[in-house]
């Protein structure tokens, strides 16, 4: 292969570096408005009146809008939510009212004249009080909603999916085992801090249709759900997504989209404009949501796993539409990238009076490893045994089972663990840079599969134009992790042409075809293989074209080098653009006309898992496994922790691109040690303390440690040219390593994130009184 | 009431009159459509509006379009000459120094300023120039190898 495995630059650079690339709040339209939403100040009230007539009335307002303008329920998996609120507020921010005006400064003194009054309700600001029978319920019309097969609410209670695993005999497997520990562990809630806020603009046309510029990951998604909300046919409205300045999976589903259509409903053709504020970022887009974890695990002298039991109670905020599927795959990943034969597992998303939880990088992978990382090395610790080792006896291999019982077939799990134990030199004990500072080194391993439902499709078109260069068409979009690049060079591959006569067209849903969503690690994957279908599409045409131009029979006819030639005739062959129109014949006439290829992917034999047991031969695309090692010094004065030293390597079946791949896993490193160091959206009684970046900090240049990142590469029987995605996984082990190291420095378990400075130096000091 | 500032806006003077709480960021990006330079905190936190002020890095978000008054302001629309980048551009786009690109322009504004002022800057100066610009994507490494190949090459020449 030529291209694919090479490091070509991004095909987005020029425009990304020049500042010419206009993300949705660098858009500007003639006669644009602008909004400012009239936001809940309780976590949970019921909504008595909103009179909105002061603010309709000021100079300069186009347009006001209530819940009652927006009363559809829409959701990505449950159709929980609206817009708007229309009966209760369910947590602090939620949007109450909206107002377009000629200036973004109208728009907000207008607020001032909105009168809501509320009658305040009894919250629910922690998962675990949310299942008791005495909590408030935050949906008490839950049985009425709408929700996927895959799901299971249980209406009456705050509980919105309960996902369970049952393999094996739980009991037997605590019987076999020689010891029984409980750990439990608490992840806080944290934010995706994308440096682009949330934006977005619709306008409406004369014939009442809409549309929407959008940062967001999945156009199409949003399309479907903004259709439900709205009663929009889809060929009424169109999404655009010009680009998007990081997402991590917070610009995935719905948020602000579903405010400015229905004032761009309002204001006669004048394009509506709402760009979040890094407060409404923090609060009023999507956070990852919080998790409490409890593992019981029996494990025999030998090193043994027999029997773990997971308890995971999600916080999933006051909307779970999309948190469900959080939940579970945190319940079909539950025992992590281990070989254990007995599992029982309750994965629960509980309804609080928090801010929504939502899909972030590794959804849910980065949660529950956190807790089962710590966990394994605990074990370890308790049989006298290494960390290495405990993974190698019971880390999945080619031939085992996870947990729901399906049989691994590509595994390199052990090979990545080997690569980071010799990169990191993990038994090697390191001495501190100063008297007090003292150095810790710790491990982790993650998987990872593409939480969606089975069958979701992806699909490309490529245009074949007269002087032989191509447009290739999808829907996957670029928000850094370079897909834009990968997929062209999979079709310059492919289709034996440089990677520089391909242009790439993404995100309009009125011009390019369909992609689910650009999520879970899966465009590689899923919108690779319909870029190499549209390729076959292409090739299959030139060929049968080319058989009649040559008369050579199309079986011996190959693409090379934008030529189609003979396998066995040197130099018999045909330039690929002079049958770009078509093929024209001897006598004048002509044949065929354009080449455009279409291709159109599932993930293949992806089934449910059965709904008691969670069992299933394949419930996922693919698996990405991985790990990851670290080494820390801890400055026992201060508590403070510094990464000096990340080693990483992932099994992506098949590098596509080496740079930029491995700038992918650096940032999801350094991702990874923001959330394992410093960050946490506190809330306290359901209200955010600390959103902005001056009380929440997000890592910078001075926090990166030396990064040595591998990849070992047994190929995905279906993925493109063998690849699978790493763009999630890569965050998932960094937490619990570094925990895991911060134990093997001084002595101390951390059993909740983030692992502040304030944190370490408390426990220390207990620590020291105890001795 | 509006007010006149007159500054040299990449390098050609430029006037505008301009309400007095209005920020440099907002102006050049709704009065000059230069919309390089981007909002991510408006609160001096996260460095995407990174400009230089009489060669300085300073964040547009905290300073006033009046305080612009004569003043020399280049923003990333000004590094490159047409479709000529800046070798610092460049150099961002060969080590793969941005993925979704939006902290980017205030990146490159915070590496040239050090460069400008010290051509071969080492590593720690590097990271302590862009410590003030977040990147939630690139996890920094090559952003500073970037930046130490121009200053590596600057040793060399
Ligand atoms: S927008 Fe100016 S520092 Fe964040
Ligand atoms: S490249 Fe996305 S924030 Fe830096």
């Amino acid at each position: 292969m030529r291209i694919v495995g090479t490091s070509i630059n991004r095909v987005d650079g020029v425009k990304k570096v020049t500042g010419a690339l206009k993300y949705v709040d660098d858009i500007k339209f003639h006669g644009m408005l602008y909004v400012a939403v009239k936001r809940s100040p309780y976590p949970h009230a019921r909504i008595l009146e909103v009179d909105t007539k002061g603010a309709e009335a000021l100079e300069g307002v186009k347009a006001v809008i209530t819940g009652q303008d927006v009363p559809n329920r829409a959701g990505l998996y449950l159709e929980d939510k609206t817009f708007l609120a229309t009966d209760k507020v369910r947590y602090k921010g939620e949007a109450v009212a909206a107002v377009a005006a000629e200036t973004k400064e109208i728009a907000e003194a207008a607020l001032a004249y909105i009168r809501v009054d509320y009658e305040e309700l009894p919250a629910v600001t922690n998962a675990v009080e949310g299942l008791k029978s005495e909590a408030p319920l935050v949906h008490p019309d839950l049985g009425q909603y709408k929700w996927g097969p895959i799901f299971f609410p249980e209406p009456g209670t705050n509980i919105s999916n309960h996902y369970k695993i049952r393999k094996g005999d739980i009991e037997k497997g605590f019987e076999e085992a020689d010891y029984i520990v409980e750990n439990s562990f608490y992840v806080p809630h944290i934010q995706h801090c994308p440096i682009e806020n949330h934006s977005a603009i619709a306008q409406m046309d004369a014939d009442g249709s809409i549309t929407l510029w959008a940062s967001c990951q999945s156009p199409y998604a949003v399309r479907k759900a903004l259709s439900v909300a709205f009663d929009l046919p889809l060929n009424k409205l169109r999404v655009i997504s010009p680009a998007v300045g990081g997402g991590f999976g917070g610009k995935a589903g719905t948020t602000l989209e579903g405010i400015v259509i229905p004032l761009a409903k309002k204001t006669k053709g004048r394009p509506v404009k709402l760009t979040y504020s890094r407060e409404d970022e923090f609060v009023n887009s999507f956070v990852r949501q919080g998790m409490h974890a409890t593992i019981k695990t029996g494990i025999r002298k030998d090193g043994k796993i027999s029997a773990v039991k997971n308890t995971f109670i999600w916080d999933g905020g006051a909307y779970t539409e999309y948190g469900v599927n959080i939940v579970r795959a945190g319940g079909y990943a539950s025992t992590g990238p281990y070989d254990i034969p007995n599992v029982w597992t309750d994965s629960i998303c509980v309804y609080t009076n928090h801010p929504v939880g939502g899909p972030y990088r590794g959804f849910g992978m980065s949660e529950i490893h956190f807790a089962i990382e710590q966990n394994i090395d605990m074990l370890a610790e308790k049989i006298g045994m290494s960390p290495i080792e405990i993974r190698k006896i019971n880390g999945l291999r080619p031939g085992g089972k996870n947990a729901t019982g399906q049989i691994v077939d590509v595994c390199g799990l052990q090979e990545c663990l080997e690569d980071v134990a010799k990169h990191i030199d993990f038994n090697r004990k390191e001495s501190g840079s100063q008297p007090h500072k003292v150095r810790g080194k710790g491990i982790a391993c993650g998987y990872k599969a593409p939480s969606m439902p089975n069958d979701v499709a992806s699909s490309a078109i490529i245009k074949m134009n007269e002087d032989g260069s191509f447009h290739l068409l999808v829907s996957a979009q670029d928000i850094g992790q370079g897909s834009d690049t990968v997929l062209i060079q999979m079709a310059a591959e492919a289709l034996s042409i440089p990677p520089q006569k391909i242009t790439i067209k993404t995100g309009d849903t009125d011009y390019t075809p369909y992609e689910w969503q650009t999520v879970a690690s899966r465009i590689t994957y899923c919108a690779g293989n319909a870029v190499l279908k549209a390729c076959e599409d292409i090739k299959e045409q030139l060929l049968e074209l080319a058989q009649l131009r040559l008369g050579v029979s199309k079986r011996d006819l190959v693409l090379k080098d934008e030529y189609v030639v003979s396998k066995i005739i040197p130099g018999k062959g045909v330039a690929m653009k002079e049958l770009a129109l078509g093929l024209s014949m001897a006598d004048g006439s002509g044949i065929h006309g354009p080449i455009i290829g279409r291709g159109a992917f599932i993930p293949p034999n992806v089934r449910n898992t059965d709904k008691q047991t969670g069992q299933g031969e394949k419930p996922v695309a693919f698996w990405t496994y991985g790990c990851q090692g670290v080494e820390i010094e801890v400055d026992i004065e201060t508590g403070k922790i510094d990464v000096l030293k990340v080693a990483s390597c992932f099994d992506v079946g098949k590098v596509i691109n080496p740079k930029l791949v491995e700038g992918q896993v650096e940032g999801g490193i350094v991702q990874g040690l923001g959330s394992a160091l410093f960050e946490e959206l506190i809330l306290e009684n359901g209200i955010a303390k600390n959103p902005s970046f001056v009380d929440y900090k997000i890592p910078t240049a001075d926090d990166m440690p030396e990064m040595i990142i591998n990849f070992v590469e047994n190929p995905e029987e279906t993925g493109p040219y063998g690849a699978r995605g790493v763009g999630e996984p890569c965050m998932v082990p960094a937490a619990p390593a570094i925990a895991n190291a911060v134990y093997d420095a001084i002595g101390i378990r951390m059993n909740s994130l983030p692992i502040t400075a304030e944190k370490v130096l408390k426990a220390l000091k207990e620590k020291s009184s105890v001795l | 009431m509006k007010r006149d500032v007159c500054f040299i806006l990449n390098g050609e003077p430029v006037k505008a009159s301009i309400e007095p709480h209005v920020t440099l960021l907002h102006m050049l990006r709704e009065v000059f459509d230069l919309t390089g330079a981007k909002e991510g905190c408006g609160g001096g936190e996260c460095g995407a509006c990174t400009v230089l002020v009489n060669n300085k890095p300073m964040n547009a978000c905290l300073i006033l379009a009046v305080e612009a008054d004569g003043l020399d302001i280049l923003t990333v629309e000004g590094l490159s000459n047409g479709l000529e980048l800046d070798e610092l551009q460049q150099t961002f786009i060969d080590h793969a120094a941005l993925q979704c690109g939006y902290c980017t322009p205030g990146m490159i504004m915070s590496a040239k300023a050090l460069l400008m002022k010290n051509p071969t800057p080492t590593e720690d100066q590097v990271v302590k120039a862009i410590s003030g610009n977040l990147c939630r994507c690139t996890g920094y490494k090559k952003i500073v190898e970037a930046v130490m190949d121009i200053s590596n090459r600057n040793l060399g020449s």
